[in-house]
């Protein structure tokens, strides 16, 4: 461990990886910091520890993987996992908390590679146990090999949805019910997209043969679902959801709920990083060039945290902003950089091309962004309804700053990571005006919790 | 759109000061406009601390925060609502008989001007208050009726009693510029502009600029302060806690967090309009607290702030008005005590405006004191 | 709540105590999941209203999975890995000081 390092990644999915592999390779001192246990992200998630079992259900796509993170193993770099990461400031001092000591590392340069998270979908009852978000079931079966109980419905929209559901129905769970929020009117909204879909016909076909699977299963599905709620008393029993134009409703033990997934921002937001709203899948991602460099100096960002695109878009990006940054450090030459990231820029391009397509095709449901009943509990640590922020709204609160100061949305433990979205989409449609106007909660540090204690025993950075 | 572009009274800068004073105003019948940069309340007025204390002031504001203290303690006839106000009393704490002998000083000096707030209490007292203090107090300078509000909530109510009473605020545009026409300032903000023959600076950490508009010369320096905030945890202190010596300064809302501050200094960035935290600064403040209540040591920070403020060299505000007859009045510089103060300054500013007096004492907040 | 795929697999066996159960669990299970597998469907109360909550995302971002660990509350039990002995029980609602305190 040293104190200044060329480079600080955080995070160990494939952006993080394919970079630390990249930079090592130009020689720069590199240090990976990690929240997980061993690297691999969540696409990746031990996969270090597999069993040998579930490798069929796993599929070759996750064993991609496999071969990055033995690349990163011998790559030379400082790995610190198990590292939560609690403050990052444009001085590049990362403040950090391994095994109970808080400490404060410098870098001369730093690549956020956080990936994304679940879109939170705020339904009546979605606080009830027993509903997760689908990505929490996937990672249950990777890291833990285990499985929720069964009946399970799954809801919402997204491939990610789907992939659940074959990974259930192949590891035996009962799947009673599949309802997606889209429909057929999205599917016709994408078809313009689907000629540049077609350049990575993979993809295409994996989907398809997922539909088919779902389908072969004989799993009851459902579309354009509204007005979705879990009922249950002290856990979920049942979704209910209108749907072929009458009321529904699944008994089930375990509810997956999905509506996509948005790029993890709390880093570049406490950074003050420059962000642009992005309408289809209707998230904030920060503004960066093509080599992933944000506004502030010093900072990159590789990988879904910088727009979902998926693990091999985050494997190229993070190998570009490998080169990028060794060249800003005068470890690669001008020529050394162009020649080195061409192939992959082609490679990145190619792999992007299903976007369009999957984000037109599966938008979030109109529900999950803005609650449409006032009763639905959007801020799950201080317990705070949708009525109370359109309460504040009516009260002259104009943005998600104001709404926090007034009703405490977003000071919780999680600090707003699971409301901050629906508290802007919230006050935007209350008040009439697009919601890049409306703006964003600002990140406090630290990003999670300290102790008193920890921070009493913090080791400055000199 | 029709603008309504004359008034009474413009008011610059829609934090607590600015609000109270409106809704002062108001009830003297004057239209009153509050021009606010950002949106009201969004600097120190909704990001401090939130301790209502007369123990240790500054003497020379002892009078009107005296009469500020009545007014919290009924706070909800004014605006309508508690704005989160505990009267839980607040105490300075010591730890040594160095610290002891201060606290003593300070108590005789008050008691000499004739006020009786203030009291010493012993190492026994102080554990009977404080149980969680254990042996680690020797005494205390109290006093009681102090206490605590929120501060988002009391920004709150100011502003909805303010709008209630029939005052305009615009929010979203600064002041660019101020001009007398014969009676009348023209007050710039963005596309607008508003006339009133009287005019209340009330821009906090940037009432320098303003005063500076109206040609009144002052001394300010912007400072970014710092809190932090725990995860709940179940009641185990009633008082405000502050100490002779140390910084420490904690209180633990009705909520059941903990909100850490004393002088805690952040980071200004370059455009001076927000703000960073200096963990080091933090991790010294931690260190305190822990060694305070070692119990804590567990408890998770959940949130760090700043907010800015304005200070002035002798940490006392400028309250009063600028160049004689020019219809300018300050009310900015709180130097980071001014929140218990703002249902006062209200009435102090309104019976200025309306009957050109006051009944308390202001030379030592006059503006022209920094005259070199 | 949950259920494990292969409970004979040749990860080594874990005694934890949960909620002053001893139960048996496998090497490398989060706590989180492990409590779940453990017949129990919710990890705390919540902070304000008193309600069952369990967690959500499973990767650190929800919160909703704080537990009290060895003797220290707000910690996220999908985190951090079983081992060996540790005493593990549901945070019931605001939880911020370790164990019972003498004050």
């Amino acid at each position: 461990m040293k104190s200044l390092y060329d480079l600080v990644i955080i995070g160990a999915g494939p952006a993080g990886l394919a970079a630390a592999v990249a930079a090592r390779d130009f020689g720069l001192s590199t240090l990976v910091l990690d929240e997980q246990q061993i690297p691999g992200g969540q696409i990746y998630r031990s996969i270090e520890k597999a069993l040998t079992e579930n490798t069929p259900v796993l599929g070759k796509d996750y064993f991609h993987g496999q071969k990055l993170v033995e690349r990163f193993r011998q790559a030379g770099a400082d790995y610190l996992p198990e590292a939560t990461i609690w403050d990052l400031g444009r001085d590049l001092i990362v403040s950090c908390l391994v095994d109970n000591q808080a400490r404060q590392i410098r870098a001369r340069h730093i690549l956020i590679a956080v990936g994304a998270m679940e879109r939170p979908v705020p339904i009546p009852g979605w606080t009830l146990p027993g509903v997760m978000g689908a990505a929490a079931a996937d990672i249950l079966f990777k890291s833990c090999d285990m499985i929720p109980e069964g009946p399970v419905v799954l809801a919402g929209s997204g491939p990610l949805q789907l992939l659940v559901a074959c990974r259930l129905i192949d590891n035996g769970v009962k799947v009673a019910g599949m309802v997606e929020t889209n429909g057929f009117g999205d599917n016709l909204k994408a078809l313009p997209h689907f000629p540049g879909a077609l350049r990575v016909p993979h993809y295409l076909i994996k989907g398809l043969s997922m539909l088919w699977k779902v389908r072969q299963a004989g799993i009851p599905a459902f579309r354009n679902a509204t007005n979705l709620r879990v009922e249950g008393d002290e856990s979920a029993e049942a979704l209910c959801f209108d749907a072929r134009g009458k009321a529904q409703k699944i008994p089930a033990k375990t509810i997956l709920l999905h509506e996509g997934v948005v790029p993890n921002l709390q880093l570049t937001r406490l950074l003050g990083c420059e962000h642009q709203w992005y309408e289809p899948q209707r998230y904030w991602k920060p503004v960066l060039d093509s080599w992933g460099q944000t506004s502030v100096n010093g900072i990159s960002v590789a990988g879904d945290a910088g727009g979902v695109f998926g693990a091999k878009t985050a494997e190229a990006a993070g190998h570009l902003a490998a080169i990028d940054i060794s060249s800003r450090l005068q470890a690669l030459s001008a020529q050394e950089k162009a020649s080195a990231a061409a192939p992959l820029l082609k490679e990145r391009a190619r792999e992007m091309s299903i976007r369009p397509f999957l984000d037109t095709v599966f938008p979030p449901g109109r529900q999950a962004l803005v609650p449409p009943g006032n009763e639905t509990l959007v801020c799950r640590c201080e317990e705070l309804t949708a009525g109370q922020i359109r309460e504040a709204v009516a009260l002259g609160a104009l943005s998600p700053g104001q709404v926090k100061a007034q009703t405490r949305a977003g000071m919780g433990p999680c600090q707003g990571r699971m409301c901050g979205l629906t508290v802007a989409e919230i006050i935007a449609a209350s008040r009439q005006v697009p919601l890049a106007e409306v703006g964003h909660l600002r990140v406090r540090p630290p990003l999670k919790p300290i102790t008193l204690g920890q921070l009493a025993k913090l080791e400055i950075a000199e | 759109m029709n603008v309504d572009t004359q008034f009474d009274v413009v008011v610059i800068g829609g934090g607590l000061q600015g609000c109270s004073v409106a809704l002062h105003l108001a009830h003297e019948k004057k239209r009153v406009l509050i021009i606010e940069r950002d949106s009201c309340g969004q600097h120190a007025s909704g990001v401090n601390a939130g301790g209502l204390r007369r123990l240790n002031r500054l003497v020379e504001e002892i009078p009107l925060s005296m009469a500020a203290q009545k007014m919290w303690h009924d706070i909800e006839s004014l605006v309508g609502s508690d704005c989160g106000f505990r009267p839980t009393g607040q105490v300075r704490i010591a730890s040594n008989q160095e610290d002891l002998a201060t606290l003593e000083e300070r108590a005789q000096k008050t008691r000499l001007l004739g006020y009786r707030h203030e009291e010493m209490i012993n190492a026994e007292a102080l554990r009977k208050m404080v149980p969680a203090i254990g042996n680690r107090g020797v005494g205390a300078l109290i006093c009681r009726g102090d206490g605590f509000a929120d501060p988002a909530l009391t920004c709150l109510a100011f502003r909805l009693r303010a709008e209630d009473l029939g005052v305009t605020i615009r929010q979203g545009s600064g002041v660019s510029a101020i001009e007398k026409n014969n009676q009348n300032w023209r007050v710039y903000t963005g596309a607008h502009s508003f006339d009133a023959p009287t005019i209340v600076n009330c821009a906090g950490a940037w009432g320098d600029r303003i005063a500076a508009m109206a040609g009144d010369h002052s001394s300010l320096k912007k400072t970014a302060l710092a809190l932090m905030v725990t995860a709940r945890l179940p009641h185990f202190i009633d008082p405000v806690i502050g100490h002779a010596s140390r910084k420490l300064s904690f209180k633990q809302m009705s909520n059941g967090t903990l909100v850490i501050g004393g002088a805690l200094k952040g980071i200004l960035t370059e455009n001076q309009k927000d703000t960073l935290i200096d963990f080091p600064q933090m991790k010294e403040s931690a260190e305190t607290v822990c060694s305070f209540f070692p119990f804590l040591k567990d408890l998770p920070v959940v949130r760090c702030w700043a907010g800015i403020e304005g200070m002035t060299p002798d940490k006392l505000p400028i309250i009063g008005p600028g160049k004689a007859g020019s219809g300018v009045f300050h009310a900015f510089g709180f130097s980071a005590h001014g929140y218990q103060l703002a249902p006062i300054i209200g009435r102090v500013m309104t019976d200025l405006i309306c009957r050109g007096k006051t009944e308390f004492d202001l030379e030592a907040f006059r503006i022209n004191r920094f005259l070199p | 709540m949950l259920k494990r795929l292969h409970e004979n697999s040749d990860r080594k066996k874990v005694t934890i105590n949960f909620e002053g159960v001893q139960i048996e669990v496998l090497a490398g299970e989060t706590v989180a999941a492990a409590v779940l597998a453990a017949e129990t469907d919710y990890t705390r109360t919540s902070a304000i209203s008193g309600v069952h909550r369990a967690p959500y995302c499973q990767m650190g971002i929800c919160f909703e999975c704080l537990m009290e660990i060895d003797g220290v509350p707000n910690r996220q039990a999908c985190m951090i890995e079983v081992r060996e002995g540790m005493k593990v029980n549901r945070q019931h609602g605001a939880r911020g000081l370790s164990d019972e305190v003498s004050v």
